[in-house]
């Protein structure tokens, strides 16, 4: 099957690119080996951003607040403020380094562990605003308790999405002239109407924080995405994994999968999107790291010892290991560019981060659809 | 041996990282609390089940066996494989009497087919209904498909074969119970659309059910015993070079991947030769090998619908590719959503309200395609959607066969 583009990695980077670029006209098929870091999203994006993100995910249903060029701060679910430039609209963006509230409202799913409501609590104590903590409950949720491993943030978004009016009701019954309530992300899984309904019932202000994955923001973007993808003639191919490929003469020739066998795939361009470790982008032996598919060049400190620090919470520096490229983005594979081979996002050797992720996706779609 | 290498592990359990991603888009865990979830179920009751099998817990039963959990993992874990190899090697529960009549298509085929008006009109009463739904728990509102007088088989024998001679180019058709028992004209349909490319059809010397209801019910042995039956005549044909094709996307898919994985029938020798129809068109079409030519007044909005076995082999865009080549032909994606049949799931009395509440999602996607109708190349989908929406189910092969002019195709592949 031919493309003009073939994608590896359907998270941010890849479906941003592959839904810019079909709307401009170009063929894309993307190459998604499983669910993507997307649904470990904190529901914001942080490191400088491209403006264009801003109306494209517009067109597709996904409302982003922020400034992509000015800084602004989140409460991040360990009670801490974050530097971030976007948002989905579940997360509440403030101009400076402090929650904007004089009395805070906690509001915790009965029996939902995956949301450290002592932690958000204390860090709103040491910016000198008052808070309670109260969890609610519902019948509906009784049902999702019988199997305990299973009441988890996606299960609890399938019941109470469809039972907006009776949250709201609950969360009144627990105000006592608070300003702001404070909610873990478990509302708007496959639309972000239940968010928005939620915050016209209620009195106050609603911020949904972050909780253990999986990402119900994150999840319901990512489909809002591969929806627009394909609405536009994109094909997503979902669950299969890019196997292998040849390059001669510095370009890619074509692309094998696992589902595809000897049903081989070509485009005119590729584009690498396939992540960090995680993902399986970037791969390691005890000897080195290296890009399992095309076989790049790889930038990481040559020392195993190098690669670690031992205080735990220090960055790192195997976490800014990826592939080189040249000014255009393209991959370097023996000192030389592949030249038809771009790529973008936390594949990317250095800093890595959504405003990274996108504005390389961006540049590439620029190279691309010239 | 690198680090790598030893770790690794049956079906992949030990890469799972506990993400709950599977759990996330698994289909059966809204409906029913109690089904433990894919990640319990699956890698993390296989770590407690590998200390003592008295871990084992019968609630894996209510996995749909859609692999949709499959599909999402980002680990590349074979978490419904896991699930499915614990009930076979575990379970102490022996299938009851209602089971083992819904799984064994081929007995059930062949003993009342030659009733079939009778069967038919039957199964279709409402008081058979009450009696089946009271005493067998097949759950009353399903509608049985109809059994045909005259199975696939035996009319290719007495109106086909012998003009399959005439064609150099051969393949062998796998047409799969459904087709044989229930709606040989998909059959027909298939010979047609063949033929109209310039390709003779042949069945193989002995075809049983795949075995993919006797899997989800329990009977491993008996699907285990098909299974080798199957890969002998397969074999044979797949070693003279030929083709061996199926509309069916189940029959394909349990063929192809549970055949090794769960009934550990080896299957390399022919595995690559085994292709559901759409695809080998789709290819045969798109390298220039093979010519369409469609007739100017077909005009159609088709949904398309890509089952749960489809969308784990990753061949719906050969399904969705071919429908796209018929110029009168709008084609609306829909959303990657289960039907909630599963097969025999949805038959059973205990399952109808969860089978119902699972395809909700894709009902009403349906509903709001505003299509003429909805296209799909699973059999037990189509029951399902037609009983659930109304709406029209055809096989994309019916569609090409529909929209196909067959003397041009055949005048165009000469």
């Amino acid at each position: 099957m031919k493309f003009q583009v073939i994608i590896i990695g359907g998270g941010l980077a890849g479906l941003t690119a592959g839904l810019s670029l079909q709307k401009k006209g170009v063929s894309c098929a993307i190459i998604s080996s499983g669910e993507n870091a997307l649904h470990f999203s904190s529901g914001s994006f942080s490191g400088e951003c491209p403006e264009e993100v801003v109306p494209l995910f517009a067109e597709a249903g996904v409302v982003l607040n922020g400034d992509p060029s000015k800084d602004s701060w989140r409460l991040t679910p360990s009670g801490s403020m974050q530097k971030v430039r976007l948002a989905f609209e579940d997360v509440t963006l403030y101009p400076s380094e402090k929650v904007k509230a004089s009395k805070v409202l906690i509001a915790n799913p009965e029996g939902f562990i995956d949301f450290p409501t002592a932690f958000i609590a204390d860090g709103l104590s040491q910016q000198g605003i008052p808070c309670k903590v109260k969890s609610f409950s519902l019948p509906c949720l009784k049902t999702l308790r019988e199997s305990p491993s299973e009441m988890r943030s996606v299960g609890i978004a399938k019941k109470l999405d469809c039972r907006i009016n009776e949250v709201a009701g609950a969360i009144h019954k627990l105000l006592d002239g608070e300003d702001l309530v404070i909610l873990p992300q478990v509302f708007g899984l496959t639309s972000p109407e239940p968010v928005r309904a939620l915050r016209d019932a209620v009195p106050a202000e609603i911020s949904f924080i972050g909780n253990m994955p999986p990402s119900v923001p994150g999840i319901r973007v990512q489909m809002q995405l591969k929806k627009a993808f394909e609405r536009a003639g994109g094909t997503f191919l979902m669950g299969d994994t890019a196997l292998s490929t040849e390059i001669s003469e510095g370009t890619v020739r074509f692309i094998r999968t696992k589902n595809l066998d000897s049903h081989i795939l070509t485009a005119d361009n590729y584009l690498l999107a396939s992540g960090s470790f995680f993902s399986k982008g970037l791969s390691s032996t005890m000897e080195k790291i290296y890009e399992p598919l095309f076989g790049l060049d790889v930038d990481y400190p040559a020392e195993r010892t190098q690669w670690y620090s031992e205080n735990v919470f220090a960055p790192q520096p195997y976490m800014a290991a990826g592939v080189v490229t040249d000014a255009d983005l393209h991959p370097m594979k023996d000192g030389k560019p592949v030249t038809n081979l771009f790529a973008a996002g936390s594949i990317l050797a250095g800093e890595k981060n959504a405003g990274m992720a996108l504005t390389s996706t961006f540049k590439v779609v620029k190279k691309i659809a010239l | 041996m690198t680090l790598q290498e030893m770790t690794g592990s049956a079906h992949n359990f030990e890469e799972c990282m506990k993400c709950t991603v599977c759990t996330a888009y698994c289909p059966v865990v809204p409906v029913n609390p109690r089904y433990p979830g894919p990640k319990q179920a699956g890698p993390d009751g296989e770590r407690l089940r590998l200390k003592d099998p008295e871990f084992f817990d019968e609630a894996l039963k209510y996995c749909l066996n859609c692999k949709r959990c499959e599909v999402v993992c980002p680990s590349g874990v074979n978490v419904a494989d896991i699930i499915q190899e614990a009930r076979i090697r575990y379970s102490k529960s022996k299938p009851k009497l209602r089971d083992r009549i819904l799984a064994s298509t081929d007995f059930m085929g062949t003993m009342v087919r030659p009733f079939a008006p009778v069967v038919n009109g039957v199964l279709s009463l409402g008081i058979t209904k009450s009696v089946m739904d009271g005493v067998l728990a097949v759950d009353k509102h399903r509608t049985f498909p109809k059994y045909s007088f005259e199975g696939f088989e035996s009319w290719f024998k007495h109106n086909a074969e012998a003009s399959q001679k005439q064609y150099k180019e051969k393949v062998a058709y796998f047409h799969g119970c459904y087709v044989n028992y229930n709606f040989p004209q998909l059959g027909k349909d298939f010979v047609k659309v063949m033929n109209a490319m310039g390709i003779g059809v042949e069945l193989l010397d002995k075809e049983k059910c795949c075995g993919v209801a006797m899997i989800s019910n329990g009977m491993s042995e008996a699907a285990r015993k098909n299974a080798l039956s199957n890969s002998a005549s397969i074999s044979k044909v797949a070693a003279s070079g030929m083709r061996i094709l199926a509309t069916s996307s189940t029959c394909t898919f349990t063929m192809r991947d549970e055949y090794p994985e769960l009934l550990k029938v080896d299957n390399s020798a022919w595995r690559n030769s085994l292709l559901l129809a759409t695809r080998f068109i789709y290819e045969a079409v798109s390298s220039g090998r093979k010519k369409l030519v469609f007739r100017d007044s077909y005009k159609a909005r088709i949904a398309y619908h890509t089952p749960c076995h489809l969308e784990k082999l990753g061949w719906g865009i050969f399904s969705t590719g071919l429908i796209k080549m018929i110029p009168g032909v709008e084609l609306i994606p829909l959303d990657s959503n289960c039907c909630g049949i599963a097969g025999t799931y949805g038959f059973k009395k205990e399952n109808y309200e969860a089978s119902q509440a699972i395809g909700k999602a894709l009902f009403d996607d349906i509903a709001s395609a505003g299509a003429d109708f909805v296209a799909c190349d699973c059999e037990t989908c189509k029951w399902q959607i037609e009983m659930s929406t109304g709406n029209k189910v055809l096989h994309p092969i019916t569609v090409l066969a529909e929209a196909l002019d067959l003397d041009l195709t055949a005048e165009a592949n000469k």
